[in-house]
């Protein structure tokens, strides 16, 4: 193909666009303003005959940028899917027809909105190059996995099934993790109501039969440096001796510790060795190996036990843990069960507050402790003290409404989990004087932005857990298991073997130079202008998935691989050196300065929304599909995140006489949905330093406003337009209209 | 031992669970409660129980024997179903309850001046004696229950429905003569018999 | 449409001069419409209801049903148990399901009916009036005989308990059932939207032994039926019709309110668009007469 750029415009006359556009006129702006080369109308332009008219024109008229009027970018892919050629589109059918009354007083109005999303589709074609892969793709089959315990053995054993060489490192002498000193485990398979072996031994013997499955134990990660399809990591023994292994991805299943019973005087911990936590009584069972178990004091046989849950957890008095950890409720009714199981008549006492038996079988394992006569209090325990024939229980029944005294030969206490997840990177840090808390780091990475995978809450690793939950924010290292949120064996089990899956993705894109999710696929990636660039490190700082590093000469070196080609780097850099292929301030920038502008005096304002393509501009979609409508004078650009967006775009626009600009993105903060999980915080941060700008144009602050918008508000996203048109009202138009 | 000591060491053991089981109808549901309340919250006369549902359940897994079996609660029952087919767990509740009371007043520890209690102990004498309810003598009985200048009370306050009910011929003065009944009336009585034998062969009855 | 044939278990509240007595006359009234032979069970016995519990123990309960049900085996063999009453029709129906689920209370209670030469296999269905309405029938057939449509009367469809819980009519709700309002408009009159209380407890056995308790669950279920607008309150259970009906004096007396809120049957209601007389269709058994009725079946 020549270089020559030819621009192929069409415009689609179905779905009731012919009737209410003047799409005659839509053609000659594409041609005249929009200056491409060829231009085409169409009946019914997704239809086989459409597609095949398009496709005919790239086979035969040289046509390589395709613009296409027509529905959403986010409707018929399938049909305008064209192989190597660029492609725009402009939304004319839920970003305007849909959107407005088909009335006789709005169709001059609509008509103008149609007419710009053909200029603006023109506009962004002109500045858009078909991205071409990755030049970094690295090809890589080996998983590494940190971690030698449930979560990390299973992810080995689903990895390797799968055909991929794996490496174990793991801490400790043995594999198997704390699973290994479990006496059964809660069942995994209907009915759901008898324990079963802890499982463990089975999962070590397949391991190590396994000749595609290394383990190095007594051993710890010491140093990890690279990116997805090209990690190097340096693999540590007790004895100091270091070998390095290269990897294409990593799981990080380093589990969870036991929170510290010792901190529970109050609940008669270390007071007398007949309290014990979950751990304790695991050891207890081992021990009687299926006879009557015995309290540690004088053993003497158990005849009743109180569990208490919730001990030291989902509290927040001071040096608790605040979190549920999941998994205690079903723990304690297996404990329970290891007493019933052997002797019925021995009482058994479970206190909680509220019982949460999660999973597909969590359900029918309470009833089925239930059937064994374990007997549920719901109540809760103020201390636990050591009497003289064993401890004794103080508790309020919270159903009964009335104070317990409740002597028992053991008690156990239901802690929590506390994640092995490494060094908090996004830490504040720490006060002079403050004592240093040393912290292992587990994963030791080289990154710029830090040596370990983010935390979220509680210490425990940031996954995108409400979309993509084993995504963390280091491209290509997956968590699994405890360390990304309190879970039991099943859990970690199924964690582990998404997390497997999910690696091995990571590890297949970066051989393709593909994106991970949520642009799953794309290959364009940042280009990066070295000459102009001023080593502000913003991007380096702020890029979400710490995929910038910094060079010898303290550039930005950027790991594409890494990269998730959200743009916040792109949206960050105030000088403009960041850009995709598809994707760059001129792409957005030219769409935004080529709508028509009318005159001051015409009452005809405009206003400039840049909605995220994940939640907002679908939610405008949605809206539209309801004929829910909003203002003719919205003019609707999709960004990649709003963490793209750069100032600058927001600047031209006040310039070029918009009278309002609406920015919409995804919920941010703790319980964030934003795709990449910071763009939409960052993209905040930046426009609550707009106002200088609005002050030097001597513009009011009303003019620009930010919001979070979620998929579902497809009542609220046009209001908040709609919002916008009334406050351009208000305020008056702009005086820039040149 | 003192009391509360004995108490300390009563409560919260399955002891008072497991007589419920092999002694009360339905028993052995009463271990699979989960404790939510809505037995509770749907019983139409919910507040009047000094015990709901939820927590005679939970009483009994406490080993509040006493406390249950004489309570009054289980005979605010008006067999409407309501609990039975809201309770999550599809425990029987409604029969629980019958089950409860019934296993009381075999024990001779059912509350004695409790009028649903008397009621259906005068209901059960009543069909027993001829096979067929005689709704006449029913009323009459249930008017009297507490003595007679309490039944005259009782009687004048109701005349309006007596005599309504036998203006419209559904009640009649001849019903205190015969009345309806079993041909078979002592086959029947056979058949009651034997069953009360077998049932108290497994259940302990006070006195017996 | 030919001949049906059930056998029949009345219950001593359809007596003569029993309280039900009126429902038993528009029952025959308009099974005689519907081709409808009912064969009573020779000899029955009372069901005990919910409330014989305090004297009678599981075991003598479950006999009493079961003697019903053997009787009914060996004398109306390959026939449905139908009853009118819904504890009647539920104590049997408990029984049989009991029965059926527990080995050793079968052997016992055959144990014990042995005493009187009987046996029971609880074959046989066990089937409300309404259910055999609506099941063997349907609405279009019930509709279909309609000779004089109730045109203009708003009628509160009360279903109460234990036509409702916990067996219920297959396909219905038990929060929201709707079988008596589509049988109320089936007969060309209105059924009120709404009905809140429609389900609720009327007290059962304990407007008896609780009347003030009682009393004050009617109200509210007369006091609904009035808010939807209605005319009248129609019901499937005699429990339900004598207690929503004959306390209406005493609960006027103590809340202070205006109730003359007549309570029917559905076959009441059935009897009179099918032409009968008010004598036919037991009208003459309202202790709150239904006007509106009258006139229609006086035309």
């Amino acid at each position: 193909m020549s270089d020559e750029i030819k621009v192929g415009a069409y415009i689609c006359k179905g779905c009731g666009l012919g009737d209410r556009l003047d799409c005659g006129q839509l053609a000659t702006i594409a041609e005249r303003e929009g200056k491409a080369n060829l231009v085409r109308e169409h009946d019914f332009l997704c239809n086989a005959e459409g597609v095949a008219m398009i496709q005919n024109d790239i086979d035969n008229e040289g046509v390589n940028k395709v613009m296409i009027a027509a529905c959403s970018r986010r409707s018929k892919n399938d049909a305008f899917n064209f192989d190597n050629v660029a492609i725009s589109r402009g939304n004319l059918r839920e970003g305007v027809i849909w959107t407005r009354p088909d009335t006789d007083e709005a169709r001059e109005t609509t008509q103008e909105m149609a007419a710009d999303y053909v200029r603006m589709g023109c506009q962004e074609i002109k500045y858009m190059a078909l991205p071409h892969a990755n030049e970094e793709a690295a090809s890589n089959n080996n998983l590494l996995i940190a971690g030698g315990g449930i979560a990390g053995m299973t992810a080995a054993i689903e990895a390797a099934a799968a055909g991929y060489p794996v490496t174990i490192v793991e801490k400790s002498g043995q594999l198997g993790g704390g699973a290994a000193f479990e006496y059964k485990r809660i069942p995994e398979s209907a009915p759901y109501a008898e324990l079963e072996d802890n499982g463990v031994a089975g999962m070590v013997a397949k391991i190590e039969g396994d000749s595609k499955i290394t383990v190095h134990l007594n051993s710890t990660i010491t140093k990890t440096s690279g990116a997805p399809g090209r990690f190097s990591a340096d693999i540590s023994t007790e004895s100091g001796s270091t070998s390095t292994g290269n990897f294409g991805a990593i799981i990080m299943a380093s589990g969870a510790r036991n929170y510290d019973a010792n901190q529970l005087p109050e609940l008669g911990y270390g007071k007398t060795p007949d309290v014990v936590d979950q751990t304790g009584l695991e050891k207890l069972a081992v021990e009687a190996n299926g006879g009557p178990i015995k309290r540690p004091s004088d053993g003497k046989v158990v005849e009743n036990v109180v569990f208490v849950q919730c001990a030291g957890q989902r509290s927040t008095q001071e040096g608790h843990l605040p979190y549920c950890s999941g998994h205690c409720c079903l723990t304690s009714i297996k404990q329970a069960m290891y007493f019933k199981d052997q002797n019925p008549e021995v009482d058994t006492n479970i206190i909680y507050t509220d019982l949460r038996t999660p999973g597909a079988g969590g359900e029918d394992f309470y009833r089925s402790g239930q059937q064994k006569g374990i007997t549920f209090t719901k109540g809760t325990v103020s201390e636990v003290t050591a009497g003289s024939n064993g401890p004794e229980v103080k508790f309020n029944d919270l159903i009964l409404d009335q104070e317990v005294n409740e002597s028992a030969d053991l008690v156990v206490l239901a802690t929590g989990q506390i994640p092995n997840s490494g060094v908090d990177v996004d830490a504040p840090e720490p006060e002079e004087g403050a004592p240093e808390v040393s912290v292992d780091s587990i994963l030791n990475l080289t990154y710029r932005q830090g040596k370990d995978l983010p935390h979220l809450k509680y210490g425990f690793n940031d996954s995108h857990f409400i979309c993509f939950p084993y995504e963390t924010r280091r491209t290509g290292i997956y968590s699994a298991g405890p360390v990304r949120r309190p879970m039991d064996m099943a859990q970690a089990k199924e964690d582990a073997t998404g997390a497997a899956l999910k690696a091995i993705q990571a590890l297949e894109n970066a051989k393709l130079g593909r994106a991970a999710h949520p642009r799953s696929g794309d290959l364009s990636f940042p280009n990066f202008r070295k000459e102009g660039c001023t080593q502000c490190k913003r991007c380096t700082v702020e890029c979400p998935f710490g995929a910038i590093d910094e060079d010898e000469e303290r550039y930005p070196q950027f790991n594409e691989a890494r990269c998730r080609r959200c743009g916040t780097c792109m949206g960050a850099c105030p000088v403009r050196v960041i850009s995709f292929d598809n994707y760059s301030v001129e792409t957005v920038g030219q769409q935004l300065k080529n709508v028509d502008m009318p005159d001051e005096f015409d009452e005809k304002p405009r206003i400039l929304v840049l909605a995220c393509e994940n939640d907002a501009y679908p939610a405008l979609d949605m809206a539209a599909q309801n004929g829910n409508h909003y203002s003719p004078y919205a003019r609707v650009i999709p960004v990649r995140c709003l963490g793209s967006v750069n100032t600058i775009w927001v600047t031209d626009a006040l310039n070029s006489g918009y009278d309002g600009i609406v920015l919409m993105g995804c919920q941010k903060g703790e319980n964030y949905q934003c795709h990449f999980v910071k763009g939409s915080e960052i993209a905040h941060t930046r426009m609550s330093k707009i106002d200088d700008t609005l002050e030097s144009l001597s513009l009011e602050k009303e003019r620009v406003a930010t919001y979070e918008v979620a998929i579902t508000d497809i009542e609220r996203a046009p209001q908040l337009i709609n919002d916008m048109a009334e406050t351009v009202e208000k305020v008056g138009m702009s005086p820039f209209k040149f | 031992m003192t009391d509360a000591n004995q108490q300390m060491v009563e409560q919260y053991r399955n002891n008072f669970l497991r007589e419920v089981e092999d002694n009360v109808e339905e028993g052995g549901w009463v271990k699979m409660c989960m404790q939510c309340g809505v037995c509770s919250g749907s019983c139409p006369l919910g507040p009047h129980w000094d015990h709901p549902p939820q927590e005679l359940f939970m009483m009994i897994r406490a080993g509040k024997r006493d406390e249950v079996l004489q309570s009054s609660s289980m005979w605010m029952c008006t067999s409407c179903y309501n609990c039975i087919v809201r309770c999550p767990r599809e425990l029987p509740i409604t029969h629980i309850m019958h089950g409860l009371a019934h296993y009381a007043k075999r024990l001779g520890i059912a509350p004695k001046n409790q009028p649903t209690h008397k009621f259906a102990q005068l209901f059960w004498n009543n069909l027993t004696k001829t096979g067929r309810v005689n709704e006449l003598k029913l009323g009459l009985a249930l008017y009297f229950m507490n003595g007679i200048s309490e039944g005259i009370k009782t009687s004048l306050k109701m005349k309006d429905v007596g005599l309504g009910m036998m203006m419209t011929k559904r009640l009649s003065p001849m019903e205190l003569i015969g009345g309806h009944k079993c041909k078979d009336t002592s086959g029947l009585q056979a058949i009651l018999k034997k069953a009360e034998e077998l049932e108290a062969a497994r259940i302990p009855v006070a006195g017996k | 449409m030919s001949k049906k044939s059930y056998s029949f278990y009345p219950g001593c509240s359809s007596q003569k001069a029993a309280s039900a007595s009126n429902y038993m006359v528009s029952v025959d009234s308009m099974c005689d419409t519907l081709d409808i032979e009912l064969n009573e069970i020779p000899d029955w016995n009372c069901c005990s209801a919910s409330i014989g519990y305090a004297g009678g123990g599981e075991l003598p309960r479950l006999a009493l049903s079961a003697r019903n049900m053997a009787i009914s085996e060996k004398e109306n063999p390959g026939q449905d148990i139908v009853a009118t009453c819904a504890a009647c029709w539920l104590a049997t129906k408990e029984t049989q399901e009991r029965l059926h689920d527990n080995d050793k209370l079968m052997a016992e209670t055959n144990e014990a009916l042995s005493a009187a030469g009987l046996k029971v296999e609880g074959s046989q269905k066990v089937r409300h009036m309404v259910e055999v309405l609506i099941e063997d029938f349907g609405y279009d057939e019930l509709g279909s005989h309609v000779k004089k449509p109730l045109d203009g009367i708003k009628i509160a469809g009360y279903v109460g308990c234990q036509t409702n819980r916990p067996f219920g009519i297959d396909g219905e709700s038990y929060e929201n059932p709707k079988y008596l309002d589509k049988l109320v408009e089936t007969m060309g009159a209105e059924p009120i939207e709404n009905y809140d209380k429609k389900v609720s407890c009327c007290g059962g056995a304990l407007a008896f032994s609780e009347p003030e308790k009682s009393q004050a669950l009617i109200k509210d279920i007369i006091e609904s039926a009035y808010d939807g607008g209605a005319d009248m309150i129609v019901t499937p259970c005699p429990v339900c019709q004598m207690n929503v009906e004959v306390y209406q004096n005493h609960i006027n007396q103590k809340y202070k309110t205006n109730f003359k809120m007549p309570v029917v049957y559905y076959s009441t209601l059935m009897s009179v668009a099918y032409g009968k007389s008010g004598k036919e269709a037991g009208l003459d058994g309202q202790w709150i007469k239904a006007k509106q009725l009258e006139e229609i079946a006086s035309k």
